[in-house]
């Protein structure tokens, strides 16, 4: 065969947009500039607060050294409760969402009723923050440690359920289409199938839930809902600012202890 | 010389008839037009066939991976077609299944992908536990020494090979005990030093328990070498049907189409 040696090349010309895409692209650059400058109108800026803002930021520094060592006794008795608030909620929306999770996943539950009633229970959980949450379960329950817990349990329910079902509808389907071959019921491929290859985006979902919980219920207390957010509330309300100096150093070292137990944990999971 | 094509008589029933098969995927764009096979009760039978004419759909059509739109799937006289539920998972444990991608479960341990194959006999809160019958555990380490994987029980599945791979879907399968066994394209992953290992060990192990196997085949020289039978499809018919030396050059361009890649 013979190459032709001087064929007539068409001019050929390649967009990576069409013109469609790129007004559609264009309207959108300015949508987002638009916003942004409405943003700024609306959060009105108090020009007088801003300027004193480092002075004032001085002042509450100062306020709070020395920290009264007295109150770290109070302190770290609320901190264990935040503690077992954080973890007992955790595990009180695992033990909920997990069944939730497996009706929202479409591979697992063909059935779109079920799989949308199931998305609702998350938008639920997650549509309202844990603080609105304890207040509902301070009116129902009184204050305390067990309106805090239900609160950090029906928020967690829409995250850890939400993802839990994201991770079984991208477990590989080979693995179970070979189950299901050999005669597995649906529990069978359920324990032996699913759960091999999401064990451990489940427990990296618990884990970073639980670290997320011991942030959210150190401020629950602020409502009554136990906790350390109660000293914390208490020392606010006083104007002791040394003693809230103390609670806000207690809530960050545990904030730093629990990212490092988490990670350790995850190390040893995955 | 084996019959072209056995009669499904009452001497002769065949481990498995088709008859009529149908499936479309898109209403009125069949994949399957009307197959009719008999699978008889011993050796390999490959079907070959270009990509995409519904080898793979017939050998799932079989065990309802992929339901059918029409037809009767005969087997031992049982009619898979009309089965659901209970029924449907007891006909499919005694149909065991090799892939082409293995479809092992990767995370778990070569032992605990070989006891796969009796998820249809365990109940889920056993294998649960792990709590499988001795047997079961006693018959899987003699399988993984005849396939050469002895020692490889405790390893996870993701840390073998290819060849070590199929190996163990093969085992699986077998687990299972089954009265047919269906191989869909399973050394087409494969290097050809492997695809041979592999073809051999599945003719092995089936001809030792009795057990016909239909696989679906891409390489034409592993099908005339191992297959005592072979279906030739083409566009969702088949076109060619009867023993490996019967297949001619002029068979094949029946098949496949076209000429230049014969020579």
């Amino acid at each position: 065969m013979s190459v032709p040696v001087s064929a007539p090349v068409a001019e050929r010309s390649w967009q990576r947009f069409s013109p469609g895409l790129r007004l559609a692209r264009f309207a959108f650059y300015l949508c987002t500039v638009a916003a942004f400058a409405v943003s700024l109108r609306t959060i009105e800026i108090i020009p007088e607060f801003l300027y004193d803002a480092p002075e004032q930021m001085a002042d509450l520094f100062g306020r709070m050294w020395p920290p009264d060592a007295n109150y770290l006794g109070p302190t770290l008795a609320a901190l264990v409760e935040t503690l077992h608030i954080a973890t007992l909620g955790t595990l009180l929306a695992l033990a909920m969402a997990v069944p939730v999770g497996l009706l929202a996943a479409r591979n697992l539950t063909p059935s779109l009723p079920l799989n949308l009633l199931a998305k609702f229970v998350f938008v639920t959980s997650r549509s309202v923050n844990s603080l609105v949450w304890a207040l509902l379960f301070v009116a129902v329950f009184g204050p305390g440690p067990l309106a805090g817990t239900l609160a950090i349990a029906f928020r967690s329910i829409g995250f850890t359920g939400k993802l839990f079902a994201e991770a079984l509808e991208e477990s590989s389907p080979g693995s179970i289409e070979a189950l299901t071959a050999a005669g597995a019921g649906r529990l069978s491929t359920l324990v032996f199938g699913y759960w091999p290859q999401v064990k451990p985006a489940f427990w990296s979902i618990a884990l970073f839930r639980w670290d997320i919980n011991i942030r959210e219920s150190a401020v629950l207390g602020l409502v009554g809902a136990g906790g350390i957010g109660v000293a914390l509330d208490t020392a606010l309300n006083l104007l002791y600012w040394d003693q809230v100096a103390v609670v806000l150093a207690a809530i960050f070292s545990v904030v730093v202890l629990a990212e490092i137990v988490v990670t350790l944990v995850r190390n040893r999971v995955l | 010389m084996r019959p072209a094509m056995p009669a499904p008589g009452p001497g002769r029933p065949g481990a498995l008839v088709l008859r009529g098969l149908v499936k479309e995927y898109r209403p009125g764009q069949p994949v399957l037009r009307g197959i009719d096979l008999v699978v008889p009760d011993t050796g390999l039978t490959a079907i070959i066939g270009p990509s995409g004419t519904g080898k793979s759909t017939l050998i799932r059509c079989i065990n309802r991976l992929v339901q059918p739109t029409a037809g009767e799937i005969l087997f031992r006289g049982e009619d898979l077609a009309k089965l659901s539920g209970r029924p449907l998972r007891r006909a499919r444990r005694r149909i065991g299944m090799v892939f082409q991608e293995y479809n092992l479960v990767e995370r778990l341990s070569v032992m605990e992908n070989l006891l796969c194959g009796r998820l249809g006999y365990v109940p889920a809160w056993r294998a649960w536990l792990r709590r499988f019958p001795q047997a079961d555990v006693e018959r899987a380490f003699d399988l993984l020494d005849s396939v050469g994987l002895s020692g490889f029980a405790t390893r996870r599945a993701d840390a073998l090979s290819g060849g070590q791979r199929q190996r163990v879907g093969i085992a699986r399968a077998i687990m299972q005990e089954p009265e047919i066994i269906l191989a869909d394209e399973p050394t087409s992953s494969l290097d050809p030093k492997s695809s041979v290992e592999i073809m051999e060990i599945l003719v092995q192990l089936a001809a030792d328990r009795g057990v016909p196997v239909v696989v679906n085949i891409h390489n034409v020289a592993l099908a005339r070498r191992f297959a005592s039978r072979i279906v030739g499809m083409s566009g969702g018919h088949v076109v060619y049907d009867g023993p490996p030396e019967g297949l001619a050059d002029q068979d094949l361009r029946g098949i496949y189409g076209g000429e230049n890649w014969l020579e």
